[in-house]
């Protein structure tokens, strides 16, 4: 402290001419701050203004016109009442199911997609059109093809003689069937970030490998594998953000039924704000906000840093 | 290319099986969807209702077409205009106001850098709060109006595309801007007139994945912008499930209409969107 007390008043006069100059520069500079104005007013007003309001308003009871403060009252609903509490379980159940499949399957065909085949860019065109498809369509399609008793599904099995489930009739299975459909649609992208990774890497490792006497197996385990993780990252990160936030096909599919057994958050929000309680809607919200953050933030700086240790 | 490794002749039948293995797999997993969507929308509302997978015995495609344009009085028709309108709209505003950011973000290096690119991370990441959106919205008289949905969808988008912009403009020399500043062009012209234009192929990725993502958005329109009025076509397929009943013709008939112009967007621009969806992959 005493040291550092003496410097701090000596500094004054010092710094004046270069805040001048850099002020000066930046009147001058080619690339100028007020380019940043007009996405910063749309991206303030519109993202960062409602997402800090968010954390107020969950704290109220609120109809849009005026907000009581209730402390924490919301938040103790929330954890108290089994069927919102439900969503953040299904939340994670989701996001982790859709995540994990599109991990594997997506790297299962990438590899293939990217080996010597017929038909190779026909493969990979239909593989990704499902992206493309909005997931209300997707969803209303899964719909009928999933009915439990004239569906397309459930007729193909009980051509093989299994009697099939009601996909999404039964809450025990509804929020995986949802999960099913949502790596149906989305497996597609992480197939295309694999088959970019993959085509990255240098054709002299695979000869090598090949040249030491590795198998087709051994080969893809210790050079393919391991070459895959800057790609294996973004596709965890990416489907884990999607999946989190999931609602459309949810919303299209189930409803988030039978009764609440595959209510996720963004859907809980939904219904919350449908039903008028603007401030438990808010509060599930921030719930989703706090859920995203520990999960995506720490995982981004794990897998990043794993990175550079290799 | 990868794991077939072997002898040639082993090579060969592992092109053709595993080709047509996999034409068969996809086939199956894949296309019967969609064929069920086409079939579905040619059908009888009868036949259609018995959600059968299946040849129609009579085609009824143009009837239902007809149909479906003139329910509820042109609604689709309305809610394409919407749609265009909204998707046009956003996506020009966003790529003019995230190539702004993304420029001056990669050319400048001030203390605010660290600052602005968390806030691009966390628009990434950060689900939007959607009551109090619609408070502010509100109380700029902007809630329920196409104009704010426009701004909604550019603020929740404009994360990614500035991400893009910025590790495009890295690639262009700065050797080009000065030599456009010393020919004396202010920081209007040098962007506009010098960097713009070279963000071409950056530019077509950005707008075809974002085109992408707000034609089919659904969860934004159904909070920010509800009501008949202002449907956009992802709505029509929702309140048409509810209205139509188990007129499935009808509704798969809606489906297959607004998957159609994504369809041809990626027939045309098949290599940016893949480009798109695929950046950052390699950099991790």
């Amino acid at each position: 402290m005493t040291d550092t007390l003496p410097r701090t008043q000596a500094t004054p006069p010092e710094p004046e001419s270069p805040t001048a100059r850099t002020r000066r520069d930046k009147k001058r500079s080619p690339y100028p701050m007020w380019f940043y104005l007009p996405a910063a007013i749309i991206y303030g007003v519109l993202f960062v203004a409602p997402t800090f309001a968010s954390f107020y308003f969950a704290l109220t009871r609120w109809t849009i016109f005026d907000s009581e403060f209730i402390g924490l009252d919301n938040f103790v609903t929330f954890f108290s009442e089994p069927y919102l509490f439900q969503s953040l379980i299904h939340t994670l159940l989701y996001a982790v199911i859709t995540s994990g499949l599109k991990v594997v399957l997506g790297l299962l065909f990438a590899v293939f997609l990217s080996s010597q085949i017929i038909a190779r860019g026909y493969l990979r065109s239909v593989v990704f059109f499902p992206v493309l498809v909005s997931a209300v369509g997707v969803g209303v399609t899964f719909r009928v093809l999933m009915d439990p008793f004239d569906g397309l599904i459930n007729n193909v099995l009980a051509g093989v003689g299994i009697d099939g489930p009601g996909w999404l009739t039964d809450p025990d299975l509804a929020l995986f069937s949802v999960a099913f459909v949502d790596v149906w649609a989305g497996v597609g992208i992480a197939t295309l970030i694999y088959i970019a990774g993959i085509v990255a890497i240098p054709q002299e490792y695979f000869e090598a490998a090949k040249v030491d006497g590795a198998s087709a197996v051994k080969s893809f385990r210790h050079v393919t594998l391991p070459l895959m993780r800057p790609a294996t990252t973004t596709v965890i990160i990416l489907s884990l953000i999607g999946g989190l936030r999931s609602f459309a096909l949810i919303w299209t599919m189930t409803g988030g039924g039978p009764g609440f057994s595959s209510d996720v958050l963004a859907s809980m929000v939904y219904k919350q704000y449908q039903a008028g309680f603007y401030g438990l809607s808010t509060a599930g919200n921030v719930v989703l906000f706090v859920l995203v953050a520990a999960i995506v933030i720490p995982l981004f700086w794990f897998l990043n840093r794993k990175e550079v240790d290799r | 290319m990868t794991t077939a490794a072997g002898t040639p002749k082993l090579n060969r039948t592992y092109k053709w099986v595993g080709g047509l293995l996999g034409i068969v797999v996809t086939t199956v997993v894949f296309i019967v969807p969609f064929a069920f969507i086409f079939l579905t929308a040619s059908k009888s509302g009868q036949e259609a209702s018995l959600l059968q997978f299946s040849w129609p015995t009579e085609w009824h495609f143009v009837e239902n077409l007809v149909e479906v344009i003139q329910a509820r009085d042109y609604i689709l028709v309305t809610a394409f205009i919407n749609s265009t309108i909204l998707t046009v709209g956003s996506v020009t505003l966003m790529v003019v106001v995230s190539a702004l950011v993304g420029y001056v973000l990669q050319r400048r290096k001030s203390r605010w850098n660290p600052f602005i690119n968390f806030l691009v991370l966390a628009g990434l990441i950060v689900p939007p709060a959607v009551v109090p959106t619609i408070w502010v919205m509100q109380s700029l008289g902007i809630y329920k109006t196409l104009h704010g949905l426009i701004l909604v969808e550019v603020a929740f988008g404009m994360a990614f595309c500035v991400l893009m912009f910025r590790a495009f403009v890295a690639t262009i020399p700065r050797e080009l801007d000065e030599a456009a500043i010393m020919d004396g062009a202010g920081p209007l012209r040098l962007f506009f007139q010098v960097i713009f234009p070279l963000l071409r192929s950056v530019i077509v990725t950005v707008i075809v994945v974002q085109s992408v993502f707000v034609f089919n958005d659904f969860q934004n329109p159904l909070y920010f912008l509800p009501g008949d009025k202002g449907a956009t076509v992802q709505l029509t397929v929702y309140n048409f499930l509810g209205q139509f009943n188990a007129q499935w013709n009808f509704l798969f008939m809606d489906i297959l209409l607004i998957t159609i112009p994504m369809l041809v967007m990626y027939i045309i621009f098949n290599r940016q969107i893949v480009a798109g969806m695929t950046s950052g992959a390699v950099k991790g």
